[in-house]
């Protein structure tokens, strides 16, 4: 794109800021509309797993449900609990936005249609979701309230738990791929197994810990059944307690912007990414952004099925899950993937 | 242009946000400010290529050691007066530190203008790393050939350094029950419930 601007007059400077700003907004405004969507579907989807309607009163089907509740907490007031921490209580839900937007930056929507495509995007993708918590830290610790409180210290320790082991799975895929660039992690799919299924979920050595990279999402992102820490029947609503109107509602928008980067995660290191299912000639003609996103879609269908049918974890089982139970098993598939590949000359 | 431009943001930041560490008063804002300084400091780490570098600093740093500061500072109950109350007892050492701090810079910065100092293998001189070899695979490269010892002695450290913490935190105490978490997935409702048809005015024995 930067080529483009060039090509317009520009120096080469201010295109490369122009298309980076231009980049942003081609991401961020969609991502905004997907979010306002999917959050739509998702009610749809609980409303059928429990046999209800879900929303169908605003627009056709309830299809701008989403936007009415925008409206709605638009307009409502903004009330700061007069024993918060005033700016911190504030910027906490700014962090959370701002934060799950961040990370679309290295993920690539098509073949080489991507805002930065850089030697580490994977650590990256690591490194800011690792910021995630800090938002709900901060909103726990600001409101100055007992049960927001509670609600941040188990969101630290869920998070941390689980980093771990996300850390180990996606080493294994590192090594198959051999690089930590997202695209070349897509690429290094192409006719994985058998020559022709674009995948490394059907190689019957990473399918367990494609298993367990999507049970490690879900308790990355704090959902269901590990959604600790807004568990309403202890917490109240857990560190969104305190918060009303615009500022809720960006939790809840970066929320859904996070779950939806996890679904994308998913699908790009197990499920082939933009690459169609089967390495077969006719499929390519589809363009990849619509593989991108069917896979992506029906990650969250996944979700939202597991969210509409398990029930919460206890905490401590939460804990055992994840220090007991997938960081040995995990740690142990590290050594495994790099012995067989180490065995089969991989790197040779 | 724009190198430049980032550059002066990430620095002034850096040493602004490292200097409100100092003198916030309340230390959840201190270790807040800790965490924008690291922020900014991969920042810089990436304007002079090191990715590798600035991505495990944020990971570390700002995504678990940050984590773990900020959760105990969060649960301590600080009275600031007794903080401020230690601080003239404290001043002459502060500046012994901070006094030994500026000598080593200056001698640091002195050595390195100096050229003397040469971190490397023994005999080959400096570490040369080509600048078209992503910076993983250079570091690796590195780490995994010429500094193998080093990094396993690291690794060892860490090692012994992680089972001494186990040891000196994990007593196994009497009279506590922890979860058995096979034996609660394996029971059934017939093994926790009966139904009973009780006659009506008796009660029912447990």
């Amino acid at each position: 794109m930067t080529s483009f601007f060039q090509n317009l007059g520009m120096g080469y400077d201010a295109a490369w800021f122009t298309a980076t700003i231009a980049g942003i907004l081609l991401i961020a405004l969609p991502l905004m509309l997907a979010v306002a969507m999917i959050i739509y579907a998702e009610r749809k989807l609980w409303a059928a797993f429990a046999l209800r309607r879900g929303p169908n009163v605003v627009g056709p089907f309830g299809v701008l449900q989403s936007f009415a509740d925008g409206l709605k907490v638009f307009l409502q007031e903004t009330i700061i609990p007069s024993a918060s921490n005033r700016g911190l209580f504030l910027i906490a839900p700014i962090i959370t936005f701002t934060v799950a937007l961040m990370a679309w930056a290295v993920i690539p929507f098509a073949d080489g249609v991507v805002l930065s495509n850089i030697n580490v995007g994977l650590l990256y993708i690591l490194a800011i979701s690792s910021l995630g918590v800090y938002g709900v830290v901060i909103a726990g610790w600001a409101s100055n309230s007992k049960y927001p409180f509670y609600s941040a210290m188990r969101a630290a320790a869920q998070m941390i738990s689980y980093e771990v082991s996300i850390g180990f799975i996606l080493i294994c895929i590192v090594l198959w791929a051999g690089t930590f660039n997202i695209g070349g992690i897509i690429e290094g799919q192409r006719g994985h197994v058998f020559g022709f299924i674009n995948a490394y979920a059907f190689n019957p050595l990473l399918f367990p810990i494609a298993v367990m990279f999507l049970i490690s999402s879900m308790a990355e992102t704090a959902r269901a059944p590990f959604d600790l820490t807004e568990a309403e029947s202890e917490l109240v609503a857990g560190y969104q307690t305190e918060y009303s109107s615009m500022a809720f509602a960006l939790f809840w928008l970066g929320e859904y912007a996070n779950v939806l980067l996890m679904c994308a995660l998913n699908a790009i290191l197990f499920w082939g990414g933009y690459l169609p299912p089967v390495d077969w000639a006719p499929l390519y003609l589809v363009p990849g952004i619509i593989w991108f996103f069917a896979k992506i879609l029906l990650m969250f269908f996944i979700f939202a099925w597991v969210k509409a049918t398990v029930p919460r974890y206890r905490y401590d089982q939460l804990m055992r899950l994840g220090w007991k139970v997938f960081l040995p098993i995990s740690l142990f598939w590290v050594f495994l993937v790099s012995g067989y590949l180490m065995f089969t000359g991989h790197f040779a | 242009m724009i190198q430049l431009i980032s550059f002066y943001i990430f620095a002034s930041i850096v040493i602004a946000a490292a200097a409100m560490v100092i003198f916030a008063r309340n230390p959840v804002h201190s270790v807040l400010w800790l965490i924008v300084a690291f922020f900014n400091a991969a920042g810089l780490m990436v304007l002079i290529g090191a990715e590798f570098i600035a991505m495990l600093l944020v990971i570390v740093y700002v995504g678990a050691v940050a984590v773990l500061f900020l959760f105990v500072v969060m649960m301590l109950d600080i009275d600031f007066a007794e903080l401020r109350a230690g601080f003239v007892k404290n001043v002459p050492l502060g500046i012994l530190l901070a006094v030994v701090l500026v000598a080593e810079l200056v001698l640091g910065i002195g050595a390195y203008q100096a050229g003397a100092v040469k971190l490397g293998t023994p005999g080959a001189g400096e570490a040369t790393v080509s600048a078209t070899v992503p910076n993983i695979e250079a570091i690796g490269g590195l780490l995994y050939s010429k500094y193998v010892f080093l990094f396993e002695t690291a690794g060892l450290i860490l090692l012994v350094a992680m089972v001494g913490a186990i040891v000196l935190t994990h007593r196994r105490s009497h009279g506590t029950r922890g979860q058995n978490i096979s034996s609660q997935v394996q029971r059934r409702p017939e093994d926790a419930t009966r139904n009973v048809n009780q006659p009506v005015g008796q009660g029912i024995e447990l």
